[in-house]
């Protein structure tokens, strides 16, 4: 019942995206909007591994780039059209997780997390020394007609991020709801217990890995068209990792609504910060935010909101 | 005696130049009550481990219902029928008490768990063992003897063929630990062979219809109990000589 009232209010919100093109032209409402839908399908999918199986990925930066360069790469080779992209980028991404998964076979913790973080730099200098895909000076990715029903590129992209967007948050709460969420609860609360419970931990982390690869991957493969410049600083960037992870973080963890809590307030503040002082400020913000939260709120947003009717209830 | 349930062939577990088992054989029919023994650091949990799959074995073989485990991870021993409490309890803490048990029969227990809502199920289980009152706490913020509960619970909700106790009762009063062992003859009756492993000499004399004795990872001692306390080696495992 739950489900298809949300399912109702995801499509309202698809049209309602198309309407405001409609309505709206300063390009720079859907360049910023853009940038944070982006951030909510990123912290959404970080989550589905971080958040539910207890596995921090560092790496998020590595998924998004890889979904970035497939499409540059469809696009050098083939002109292949978005929605090409965005299913080639998702299935590479997803590939990269799956092989992630093996693995939390040997690293736990902190050195699952190392692993990750290296990985975006083997990538990286991959990438940097790759000719074909620009290289380490970029290339320049010219965007193809808005069609018929979009004045520019950008409302177009902004549509399609919408849509992404509220896609991954149907499969978080898809898990969350699910047997299957339920198993993951059990690998981040005690790994060896879940496997004596029955729960095939493996299996289920690879699950994890790999729908949470493929959603990056699928957030990075319209990146092309966005930027229209790609190069490895700005595809690597380490504020995806840094993002992804401290949006979820400051939403509430254990929920699907935590991730687009914490993406729309930390994507927004930071919009705002960009645009009246500087972009360079933004990791900090993030950084001394995600201090605060650990420190004050570890259990996020979510948390307090809980505990604040808990005690009016009381 | 027909085919034993559990049958465990010369296992032996090192941990690195450290032999925590040296070849341990022991058989267990169905339906039994099976008491094992030792003292400190004599290898009990480490065999337990080694049974649900927690830990491989170097040596030796695991049989269940006659079929080689050896090589199964945990969750297939698992499905198969074989549940264990953890000594130190290891509950999903961030999950409610009635969650720790809705999971476990979802995952574990499966096709044997009753039709129906499995919460229904948890709930009834719970009250066997006095935590309904708690079912909706968060388990990782029970007291520990709340936490030694829950870990029977749990692992009743895997609805095993054979359920190993490691140290349920260590912490509980007198007339909790006689609680437990009405829980557990009632299981028993019911059909489950039951693994004890306590400290506790009174309830594992009580319950157990067969006794193991480890001692430095060897088994010193087997047979009724009344016969395994007076044997001479395990008096001397015990006092030291
Ligand atoms: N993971 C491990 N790594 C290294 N040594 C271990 C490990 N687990 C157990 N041991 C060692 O193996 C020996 C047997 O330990 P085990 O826990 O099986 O004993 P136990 O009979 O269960 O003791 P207790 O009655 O205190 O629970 C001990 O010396 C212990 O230190
Ligand atoms: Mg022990």
């Amino acid at each position: 019942m739950q489900a298809r009232w949300l399912l109702a209010l995801a499509g309202v919100l698809i049209v309602g995206a198309f309407v405001v093109t409609r309505t709206v032209d300063n390009r720079y409402v859907y360049f910023a909007a853009y940038g944070i839908l982006q951030y909510v399908l990123l912290a959404t999918a970080w989550n589905i591994l971080g958040g539910y199986t207890g596995y921090v990925n560092f790496g998020t930066g590595a998924f998004f780039a890889l979904g970035a360069y497939t499409s540059v790469f469809l696009i050098q080779a083939v002109q292949a059209p978005l929605v090409v992209l965005i299913v080639a980028g998702g299935l590479v991404s997803g590939l990269l997780g799956f092989g992630i998964g093996y693995l939390t076979l040997r690293l736990r913790g902190v050195f699952f997390s190392i692993a990750t973080l290296a990985l975006a730099v083997v990538l990286e200098t991959m990438m940097v020394n790759w000719e074909y895909v620009g290289g380490a000076k970029g290339i320049s990715i010219i965007r193809p007609s808005a069609g018929p029903l979009f004045t520019n590129y950008v409302q177009l992209l902004f549509v399609v991020m919408a849509a992404l967007a509220m896609g991954a948050v149907a499969v978080a709460w898809f898990i969350e709801h699910s047997r299957i969420g339920r198993g993951f609860a059990t690998i981040r609360d005690n790994e060896e217990a879940a496997e004596c419970m029955g729960v095939p931990t493996l299996r289920l982390k690879l699950l994890a890995t790999t729908v949470s690869g493929c959603l990056m991957g699928i957030a990075g493969a319209p990146f092309p068209y966005y930027i229209t410049f790609v190069e490895p600083v700005s595809a690597f960037n380490l504020s995806y990792a840094v993002n992804s992870l401290a949006m979820p973080m400051v939403g509430g963890t254990t929920s699907w609504v935590g991730p687009i809590i914490g993406a729309v307030l930390l994507g927004t503040l930071q919009q705002l910060a960009t645009v009246t002082i500087s972009s360079e400020l933004n990791l900090l913000i993030v950084g001394v935010v995600l201090v605060a939260f650990v420190v004050l709120a570890p259990e996020g947003i979510l948390g307090l909101l809980r505990r604040g009717t808990r005690r009016t209830r009381a | 005696m027909g085919e034993p349930l559990l049958r465990v062939e010369n296992v032996v577990k090192r941990f690195g130049g450290f032999q925590a088992l040296g070849g341990v054989s022991l058989e267990v029919q169905p339906g039994e009550r099976f008491g094992l023994i030792g003292p400190n650091g004599s290898g009990k949990t480490t065999l337990i481990n080694c049974i649900s799959g927690t830990l491989r074995n170097d040596e030796g073989r695991i049989f269940f219902r006659g079929q080689d485990i050896t090589a199964l991870p945990a969750h297939r021993r698992t499905w198969r029928g074989i549940a264990r409490t953890f000594q130190i309890p290891r509950p999903f803490g961030t999950m409610t008490v009635l969650e720790n048990l809705r999971v476990t029969l979802e995952y574990a227990a499966r096709e044997r768990a009753r039709a129906g809502d499995p919460a229904v199920e948890a709930m009834e289980i719970l009250a066997g063992v006095g935590l309904d009152p708690k079912a909706g706490a968060i388990s990782g913020l029970l007291t520990q003897i709340e936490m030694r509960k829950l870990e029977l619970a749990r692992a009743m909700a895997a609805k095993p063929a054979l359920l190993i106790s490691d140290e349920a009762m260590a912490g509980l009063s007198s007339s909790e630990v006689d609680e437990l062992l009405e829980i557990l003859l009632r299981l028993n009756a019911a059909g489950t062979t039951v693994i004890m492993i306590e400290h506790i000499m009174r309830a594992v004399m009580r319950f157990s219809e067969r006794i193991a004795v480890l001692d430095a990872g060897e088994k010193i001692a087997e047979g009724p109990p009344d016969k395994v306390v007076s044997d001479r080696a395990v008096e001397r495992a015990y006092l030291g000589e």
